[in-house]
């Protein structure tokens, strides 16, 4: 499996599927398989409730429009306990959050050398195929969801008290000497505060899903130690098979909470953000 | 871990989606939803409606009945009591219709006795006219004699 023509060592193996496909260089690299293919997963998915959309009834639904309410309808109710301002954005981003990142995930469960295999028949060389294992994906995400913190910020404060914040919380003085004092040690903790978000937004969603992939890999490197119709090649081979299906069964619950924690953190700092503390 | 310009072709494609899903499905889900709830809403309380309605015809249908057995008690009653009125009113009715039929009948039989005794007196008065006839019939001239015997007849009556 593994071991195509030539064969490789495992350390080549792996770092084979940890490079993504790409152009250009230096900051000015695109990583294809990325883009190519949250956009591809975005396009379906978005693309196929659109198409119910257009169509759907207030009467009996059907499966597919029955089981799209039901995902929308998860997440409006949890903007509608959690988020109290009046925003029009919030569900259809948390929507959008939820779905593709899910979708995006879901991609890990085919099984990884599948796409690449099949690529490298077009003469692709390399293909990452789960977006979500590229920060480049995670952090354009977290800095959307960043730059929207400052945009509720500044929409329901006004930029008088989004500074007043700043310098006032999480310390509160009623001296005005104290206050001063306060003001930097308040501004930096903020910041370091504000900053932690989109970071560990990002890094939460690429680390459990590269984990996972890494994982993934590992266990078809059981498969990979195939050398001749041996007992112990036998073993390996089964327990390659074994541990796969049981880390895929298990990986399902890690894509479907990554892609509901990151809605959820997305909702509440956004609410964060549009309430005064 | 390497950041570079993917990052902003990602964040294209986020904006990008975002916005599709804000202004193009979002709407038509949002839509559907709330047209089912009110549907919904209504159904519930039609239902409501109904139970209300039943709950007071029933109680109407109840008042009926019981109006009507009522009223049906009270027809029996009153029949009854018309009933006995008749029969009380026929039998008194009965009773002077014999009376008055004894009492004509009576008359009657008196009117009968009182023509019997007129007719038996005249013809007992024309037998003691012709019997003093006789006897007077040879003394006695009849012509001069008419206005006596016209005053005798008529004290005999």
């Amino acid at each position: 499996m593994a071991a195509a023509d030539t064969p490789i060592t495992a350390n080549e193996y792996i770092s084979h599927h940890l490079v993504n496909l790409q152009v250009g260089s230096g900051f000015w690299t695109l990583h294809l398989d990325t883009l190519i293919v949250s956009g591809l997963v975005g396009c379906a998915v978005f693309g196929l409730m659109y198409h119910v959309g257009r169509r759907a009834t207030a009467g009996v639904p059907g499966k597919l429009q029955a089981f799209i309410e039901i995902v929308v309808g998860m997440v409006d109710r949890q903007v509608k306990d959690t988020f109290h301002a009046k925003s029009e954005l919030v569900t259809p981003l948390a929507i959008t959050v939820f779905i593709w990142i899910f979708c995006m995930n879901a991609l890990d469960l085919i099984p990884v050398d599948f796409i690449p295999k099949l690529l490298e028949l077009f003469g692709v060389k390399y293909f990452k195929a789960v977006p979500t294992t590229d920060p480049n994906a995670t952090f354009a995400m977290s800095l959307s969801v960043f730059a929207l913190i400052i945009a509720f910020n500044l929409k329901f404060k006004g930029a008088g008290g989004f500074l007043h914040e700043l310098f006032t919380a999480p310390f509160h003085a009623e001296n005005k000497l104290l206050q001063i004092a306060l003001a930097p040690v308040n501004c930096v903790l903020r910041v370091i505060e504000e900053i932690a978000r989109p970071v560990s937004l990002a890094l939460r969603l690429f680390g459990n899903l590269f984990a996972g992939e890494v994982v993934f890999i590992l266990i078809v490197l059981l498969a990979g130690a195939w050398s001749g119709p041996t007992l112990g090649s036998a073993a390996s081979f089964l327990g390659h098979v074994v541990l796969s299906l049981a880390w895929a069964i298990f990986h399902i619950l890690i894509i479907t909470l990554q892609a509901f924690v990151f809605m959820m953190l997305t909702i509440i700092y956004l609410t964060l953000a549009s309430e005064s503390h | 871990m390497n950041i570079n310009a993917t990052l902003l072709g990602q964040v294209i494609w986020f904006a990008f989606f975002v916005w599709f899903v804000a202004k193009i499905v979002w709407p038509f889900f949002q839509r559907v939803i709330a047209e089912r709830q009110k549907d919904i809403a209504d159904g519930l309380a039609a239902a409501e409606r109904g139970r209300l309605e039943l709950d007071s015809a029933t109680r109407r249908a109840e008042e009926s009945i019981q109006e009507a057995r009522e009223r049906a008690a009270e027809i029996i009653a009153q029949a009854e009591r018309r009933s006995a009125q008749m029969i009380e009113e026929a039998r008194a009715q009965a009773k002077e219709e014999g009376n008055r039929e004894k009492t004509a009948a009576q008359a009657e039989i008196d009117q009968q006795v009182s023509r019997a005794k007129e007719m038996l007196r005249e013809q007992i008065s024309a037998l003691v006219v012709a019997g003093a006839e006789r006897i007077l019939r040879r003394e006695v001239d009849a012509k001069a004699h008419a206005g006596l015997l016209a005053q005798l007849t008529q004290e005999m009556r």
